[in-house]
């Protein structure tokens, strides 16, 4: 079940459960039979909680984000979540499209001129540190540029939760460890209800509030792992190396 | 000269063709060049009758050029239309593909009955030979778009029709494209036969007055240009292609995975 929007202006009430996840089933049928990808799976997130899901291949974290984001209906079980915008795993940039006005899709989904909501994209860009290619189209640009357009198509949708499904899974690794801490930079100056889904259990590590270990196919979370290290936080640090670990260890994954 | 090195295959191909049939005619004596001219005679009618040939030419071409141009337009009408109702695919699909397996020569004249003698049944003709392969390749384009894509602007809560605007007409482009330059062939085969029924004056209508008044190389010659000018037509659009959609272009070498 998906809830309207608030009627008061937003603003990050801790207090507040911005999406509610409770006991929820999902399956499909295939050719090969059915497929139970979530089996009660239950998960919240509190306004402003960046909370980091990890799980190993398949084990239905895309569907997770695809329910919180009101694509999907539950088998059983419910969800209650403010409204999501989703970051997919793949950019998703239209070819055509120059980066300003990528980043700017998700304002003319809504109606807005593309005049105006060049207007609005202009600044983020700039603070994104991608002014310079503005009129540049996704094919010319890196996969960390890339991946910087689509979250920022993302966050200006406007809406109170970000879903992120394996945002930096496809870049190599020292690109992927850059946007890490660039998006570690921009949640601690532009605070945000997010579901980060991820496999990569250091990222979760170093971007969550929160980690929910999900367990393999059908999905469930088999633990939850309050991350209260201050930020910015350094990979190498001795408290984010035991986390990792012992995200890990839930993982069943030994070390 | 890199450019040289890649046309050269074709050339040489085509000399060795060229040669292949000069020397077949050649051998089957003096009779036989009625039904089939030797290479020389037609590039003789190619030089004798330019006038001619390049007058029937305009008008051949102006019948093609607008013919699919209508098609294009009507078919990316219907394309759209059947991408918004399943139902209305069901409904005109078998008719589309069927209005392919008819003969053209056998609705001309009904054409020419109900649109008179002037470039207008043409038209209609080189349209209905045409449509099948722009509808096809457009609706394909619009039915393959990324369904990750559609699920992203739910998420923006786009309408239907903003994300038919933003996302999927813009990516169905080059499958129009894709649809038009297949018809290239088939029209210009559509346009002759066209011609065939009710017209003086095309190139369909100097190939068919040419046999029985024994000019055969002049026939031959106006098949020569009716060929040159297709390769042209798919060339000018495919470089359309490239200058309109430069994002859909990708060179063959660093075609992502």
């Amino acid at each position: 079940m998906i809830e309207a929007p608030p009627e008061e202006p937003r603003e990050l009430n801790a207090a507040a459960d911005y999406v509610r996840v409770e006991l929820v089933s999902r399956g499909f049928d295939t050719k090969r039979g059915r497929v139970q990808a979530l089996a009660e799976m239950s998960l919240r997130a509190r306004a402003g909680e960046v909370v980091a899901v990890v799980g190993p291949s398949g084990c239905g974290k895309t569907t997770l984000l695809e329910l919180i984001c009101g694509l999907q209906k539950p088998d059983s079980g419910t969800v209650r979540a403010e409204p999501a915008a989703l970051m997919p795993q793949r950019d998703l940039l239209l070819p055509w499209l120059t980066a300003i006005d990528n980043a700017g899709l998700s304002l003319r989904a809504r109606g807005v001129s593309r005049d105006e909501a060049r207007r609005t994209v202009a600044p983020w860009l700039e603070r994104f540190g991608l002014a310079r290619f503005e009129r540049t189209r996704p094919a010319e640009l890196s996969g960390g540029m890339r991946q910087r357009v689509s979250f920022l198509r993302t966050l200006l949708a406007g809406k109170p939760v970000l879903a992120l499904d394996e945002p930096f899974a496809s870049l190599d690794a020292i690109t992927r460890q850059e946007m890490q801490g660039w998006l570690a930079h921009v949640l601690a100056s532009e605070p945000q209800t997010v579901i980060l889904v991820t496999h990569d259990v250091e990222e979760a590590v170093m971007l969550g509030d929160r980690v929910v270990v999900m367990s393999p196919r059908p999905g469930r979370t088999v633990s939850e792992i309050e991350v209260t290290l201050p930020r910015p936080r350094r990979r190498t640090d001795a408290a984010v190396v035991e986390l990792r670990e012992r995200a890990l260890a839930a993982l069943g994954v030994g070390t | 000269m890199r450019r040289a090195r890649r046309v050269l295959p074709a050339a040489l191909l085509l000399l060795a063709l060229i040669g292949m049939w000069e020397l077949y005619v050649d051998l089957k004596g003096p009779t036989f060049s009625l039904i089939l001219p030797p290479p020389h005679q037609v590039a003789k009618a190619l030089y004798d009758d330019r006038s001619l040939l390049w007058s029937s030419f305009l008008v051949t071409a102006q019948e093609v050029l607008l013919g699919i141009l209508l098609a294009t337009v009507l078919g990316v009408v219907l394309s759209v239309a059947i991408h918004f109702s399943p139902t209305l695919r069901r409904a005109t699909y078998p008719l589309i593909v069927a209005s392919q397996a008819v003969p053209v020569a056998v609705f001309a004249p009904v054409l020419a009955f109900w649109l008179g003698f002037g470039i207008l049944p043409k038209l209609v003709v080189v349209a209905i030979v045409s449509f099948f392969s722009i509808v096809v390749a457009t609706t394909a384009a619009l039915a393959t778009v990324d369904p990750d894509l559609l699920k992203l602007m739910r998420t923006f809560d786009a309408s239907r029709l903003t994300t038919f605007r933003h996302v999927e007409f813009p990516s169905a482009l080059p499958g129009v494209f894709t649809g038009a330059k297949i018809a290239v062939a088939v029209s210009v085969i559509g346009a002759v036969f066209a011609e065939y029924t009710g017209s003086n004056s095309g190139l369909g209508y100097v190939i068919l007055v040419s046999e029985p008044q024994l000019l055969v190389a002049r026939g031959v010659a106006a098949v020569v240009i009716l060929s040159l000018f297709a390769i042209a037509l798919f060339s000018l659009l495919a470089l359309a292609e490239r200058l309109a959609l430069p994002w859909a272009y990708r060179p063959r070498e660093e075609h992502p995975a």
